[in-house]
C-alpha cells in the first residue's frame, strides 16, 4: 500500500465494484432457482424432455400407422396399489383412445394424492396429448376404496414427421402416485399452465 | 480494510510480522499465496495417492485390494479399516480423487496460488483489493478440506463416505445415499465454492481498479488476463452450482422434489444446472495455464508473444463459448436431434479459440533463441498433451460418437491429457518458472528436467492406453474388468508407478532447494523475461513497489 495512501474514492471504487460483483453472484443463485419452474413451465410449453401435454380438441386426422402405447404405474409413499388395467394398447396415430388405471387405497382413511407423468422416447412428449386424465387433478380416495381412473389420449400425426420420432414404434406413458399434502405449497406439475 | 493495508506502510523496511501473524492471519498477497501453493501441493500428493489406489485396484482383473484382507484393509485407524475394503470404498475413493484434483489442487494451485503471488506484482499494484477477504477465502478453503476428508469417513449409506462421482447427479446423490457422508460433501463444495467467489470478486476489483499507471487492459500480461477470465467464469458459474447442490441438500433434508421425478421434480434438471457450471469449470482449471505458458513460451523463446491481443481475445471468447456447450456432457439423456446438432456445432466453435492459442505459442517459438530450461520444458509438454487432449475432445464433441463413447475410458484418458497432464504441466510449469521468484533459491536444473522427463514418460503411459480400453468399450467407475482389458490397464498401472516416482523427485527438488539454499536472482531468465516480477528482488520485498511503476506502450 506503500506511499499510494489508499484515498476514499479509491476505496469507494473497489467497494462498489465488490457490490456489482456479489450482486452478480445472487443473481446468478436466483438465476439458478428460477431455472427450476422455468424449465418446468418450458417442458409443458414444448413437450421437452417426455412432459405429456393437455389438449383441448381431438385431433382431425388419423393416420393409417400406428404405434404402441405402453402404460407404467407406480406409487410413492402411498399405501396405494396403482396399475394398469391393461398392458399397452395399438393406436393409429390421430385416433382417439382411452385407457383405464385402477388405484386401491388399502389405509383405513381417505387419501389425497397427485400423480404426475412421463412419456419416453422424450421427443414423443410433443405429440402426446392428453384430452382427460386423473393426473389433471389431485384425487381423493376413500378408505379401502378402489377406483378405476381413465385417460384419455391420442397421438398427434405431428409424431410420424419429426425427425426425433418417426419409426420410433413404442411409446412408454409412465405414472406416479405421490402423497399431495407435502408438496401442498407448490403448484401442481401439470395443472394449468398447458392448458391455458 | 484499505485502511489496515495503509497502516502496515510503517512496517515496510525489513520488519515481517512473527510466524502466527504472518501465515495464520495473513493479509499479504505473496504469503497467502504460498500459502495457497503449499495447501495445493498436500492435496496434490492425497489425491495423486487415491489414484494409485485406483490404479493399483485395476492393475488386474478381478478385485484385489478394495477387498477384506487385503494390504488397505489392514490400514486401520481406531479398529476400523481407513478406507472401506469394499466397492462402495472404490466408488469413494474415485469421487474423493476427482473433488480433490478439482477443488483443492489445481484450483488453489493457478488462482490461489499463482494468481495471488503475480497478478498484483504483474499489474503494478502493492496488493489485492481487499487483503482480508483473501485471507478469508484460503481459510474456507481449509475447512472445505476438513469437510471433505471428513465425509470420506463418516456413514454414506451404502457404506463409508460417498461414492457418486464429483458430479453428485441425484438419485444416487439423494436416495441413494442417506448418511451424512453426502451432507458433507455438499457443505465441503458450499465452502470451496464460497472461497473461489470471494476470490473472484477479488481478483475483478483488484485488476480493474488497482492497476498501475500505463497499465491499461490491451498491455496486461497474458496471465493477468487469463486469470480475469477465469474469475469472471467463477462468478457467474459457481452460484449455479450452489444453487444446485442447495437443491439436492434440501433434496435430502426437507422434502423439496426438485429433482425427484416422484414427487414432480426431474433429475434431468440437475444435470443441466451442474454442467452450467462444469462446463466453464473446466476453462477455470485450464484457462490460468494458458496464461502461463504464454509467459514461458516467450521467455524461453526470448519474443514476445506472437498475436497477444488474439491470444487475449481467444481466452475471452472460450469463456463465452464455455456458457453455451454444457450439455454435450450429456448427449445421452434423450435430447432431440435438432439440440444434440447444435450443442455439436457450438462445441467445436471451441477449436477455433483454442486453435488460434496452440499456434500463436508455436508462432511464438518460431525463429526463436529457444533455451530449452525446465519451464520451457513443461511448457512444450504441455502443449503437446494439451493438444492431444483437444484432439479427442473434437472427436467426443461428436453426438454420434459420444454414444458409444459416453461414460467410456476414452472420454477418461481425454480429460486426463487435458486437465491432469495439461492443467498439472502448465502448474508445474509455472512453479518452476517462478520458483526463484517465489522462494528466494534456485532448485537444481538436471533434477528438475529429470522430474519433467520422468513424468512425462509416465502419465502418457498412464493415459494413452486408455484411449484403446474406451474404444474398445470398458466403462469408467468401474472396480472390475473383463480379462480382454487386462493389458492396457497394466500399462496404465505401470505408468503410474512411473509417474509417482516423477513425483518423488518433485519432493527431492523441494527438499534439495531447501537444503542447500542457492541464492536466487532477481531475473534468472535474462532478456526474455519482460515482465513486472521480474524487476523485484527474489523473493519480492515483503511490500512491493514502494514508487509504482509507469508502464510504457510497447511492453506486455
Amino acid at each position: 500500500m506503500s506511499q499510494n495512501e489508499p484515498s476514499d474514492p479509491n476505496r469507494r471504487r473497489n467497494t462498489r465494484l465488490a457490490l456489482i460483483c456479489a450482486g452478480t453472484f445472487f443473481g446468478m443463485v436466483g438465476a439458478a432457482f428460477a431455472a427450476v419452474p422455468l424449465y418446468q413451465a418450458f417442458c409443458q410449453a414444448t413437450g421437452f424432455g417426455g412432459t405429456v401435454r393437455r389438449a383441448e380438441a381431438a385431433p382431425t386426422e388419423t393416420l393409417g400407422k400406428t404405434v404402441v402405447v405402453r402404460f407404467d404405474a407406480n406409487v410413492r409413499d402411498l399405501p396405494w396399489s396403482f396399475e394398469a388395467s391393461q398392458i399397452q394398447q395399438t393406436v393409429k396415430i390421430g385416433e382417439t383412445k382411452l385407457a383405464f388405471f385402477r388405484v386401491t387405497n388399502h389405509a383405513d382413511h381417505p387419501i389425497t394424492a397427485r400423480a404426475v407423468y412421463n412419456v419416453v422416447p422424450e421427443q414423443a412428449g410433443a405429440y402426446f396429448e392428453k384430452l382427460q386424465c386423473f393426473c389433471f387433478s389431485d384425487q381423493t380416495i376413500a378408505a379401502g376404496a378402489t377406483v378405476d381412473m381413465p385417460v384419455l389420449y391420442f397421438v398427434e400425426p405431428g409424431y410420424a414427421k419429426d425427425i426425433n420420432t418417426k419409426g420410433k414404434p413404442e411409446i412408454t406413458l409412465s405414472y406416479t402416485f405421490y402423497p399431495a399434502t407435502d408438496v401442498a405449497t407448490q403448484p401442481p406439475p401439470a395443472n394449468g399452465k398447458a392448458a391455458s | 480494510m484499505a485502511h489496515a493495508a495503509a497502516h502496515d506502510t510503517h512496517d515496510d523496511h525489513g520488519h515481517t510480522p512473527g510466524f502466527f501473524t504472518r501465515w495464520f492471519l495473513s493479509t499479504n498477497h505473496k504469503d497467502i499465496g504460498t500459502l495457497y501453493i503449499l495447501f495445493a501441493i498436500m492435496a496434490g500428493l492425497v489425491g495423486g495417492a487415491l489414484s494409485g489406489l485406483i490404479r493399483a485396484e485395476l492393475m488386474e482383473p478381478g478385485i484385489q485390494i478394495f477387498r477384506e484382507g487385503s494390504w488397505l484393509a489392514q490400514i486401520k485407524i481406531a479398529g476400523s479399516p481407513l478406507i472401506e475394503p469394499s466397492k462402495q470404498g472404490y466408488n469413494v475413493v474415485v469421487t474423493a480423487h476427482a473433488l480433490i484434483m478439482i477443488f483443492f489442487m489445481v484450483m488453489p494451485a493457478m488462482i490461489g496460488g499463482f494468481g495471488n503471488w503475480f497478478v498484483p506484482i504483474m499489474i503494478g499494484a502493492p496488493d489485492m483489493a481487499f487483503p482480508r477477504m483473501n485471507n478469508i477465502s484460503f481459510w474456507l478453503l481449509v475447512a472445505a478440506w476438513v469437510l471433505l476428508v471428513t465425509s470420506m469417513f463418516v456413514d454414506g449409506g451404502p457404506g463409508k463416505g460417498f461414492g457418486g462421482g464429483w458430479t453428485l447427479y441425484p438419485p444416487l446423490s439423494t436416495s441413494g445415499h442417506p448418511g451424512p457422508a453426502m451432507d458433507c460433501a455438499i457443505l465441503s463444495v458450499h465452502l470451496a465454492g464460497a472461497s473461489s467467489i470471494l476470490g473472484a470478486i477479488n481478483f475483478i476489483t483488484t485488476i480493474f481498479n488497482m492497476r498501475a499507471p500505463g497499465m491499461t487492459l490491451h498491455r496486461m500480461p497474458l496471465f493477468v488476463w487469463s486469470v480475469l477470465v477465469t474469475v469472471f467464469l467463477l462468478l457467474l458459474s459457481l452460484p449455479v452450482l450452489a444453487g444446485a447442490i442447495t437443491m439436492l441438500l434440501t433434496d435430502r433434508n426437507f422434502h423439496t422434489h426438485f429433482f425427484d421425478a416422484a414427487g414432480g421434480g426431474d433429475p434431468v434438471m440437475y444435470q443441466h444446472l451442474f454442467w452450467f457450471f462444469g462446463h466453464p469449470e473446466v476453462y477455470i482449471l485450464i484457462l490460468p495455464g494458458f496464461g502461463i505458458i504464454s509467459h514461458i513460451v516467450s521467455t524461453f523463446s526470448k519474443k514476445p508473444v506472437f498475436g497477444y491481443l488474439a491470444m487475449a481475445y481467444a481466452m475471452v471468447a472460450i469463456g463465452f463459448i464455455g456458457f453455451v456447450v454444457w450439455a454435450h456432457h450429456m448427449y445421452t439423456v434423450g435430447m432431440s436431434i435438432q439440440l444434440r446438432a447444435y450443442f455439436v456445432a457450438a462445441t467445436m466453435v471451441i477449436a477455433v479459440p483454442t486453435g488460434v492459442k496452440v499456434f500463436s505459442w508455436i508462432a511464438t517459438m518460431w525463429g526463436g533463441s529457444i533455451d530449452f530450461k525446465v519451464p520451457m520444458l513443461w511448457a512444450i509438454g504441455f502443449i503437446f498433451l494439451f493438444t492431444v487432449g483437444g484432439v479427442t475432445g473434437v472427436v467426443l464433441a461428436n453426438a454420434g460418437i459420444d454414444y458409444s463413447l459416453h461414460d467410456t475410458y476414452y472420454v477418461v484418458a481425454h480429460f486426463h491429457y487435458v486437465l491432469s497432464l495439461g492443467a498439472v504441466f502448465a502448474i508445474f510449469a509455472g512453479f518452476y518458472y517462478w520458483f526463484e521468484k517465489m522462494w528466494g533459491v534456485k532448485y537444481r536444473e538436471w533434477l528438475g528436467a529429470l522430474h519433467f522427463w520422468v513424468t512425462f514418460i509416465g502419465v502418457n503411459l498412464i493415459f494413452f492406453p486408455q484411449h484403446f480400453l474406451g474404444l474398445q468399450g470398458m466403462p469408467r467407475r468401474y472396480i472390475d474388468y473383463p480379462e480382454g482389458f487386462a493389458t492396457w490397464n497394466k500399462v496404465s498401472t505401470i505408468g503410474y508407478e512411473i509417474t509417482a516416482v516423477g513425483v518423488l523427485i518433485f519432493l527431492l527438488v523441494l527438499i534439495d532447494a531447501m537444503v542447500f539454499r542457492r541464492k536466487a536472482e532477481a531475473n534468472p531468465w535474462g532478456e526474455g523475461a519482460t515482465t513486472l516480477e521480474w524487476t523485484l528482488s527474489s523473493p519480492p520485498p515483503f511490500h512491493q513497489f514502494s514508487e509504482l511503476p509507469v508502464i510504457k506502450p510497447d511492453v506486455h
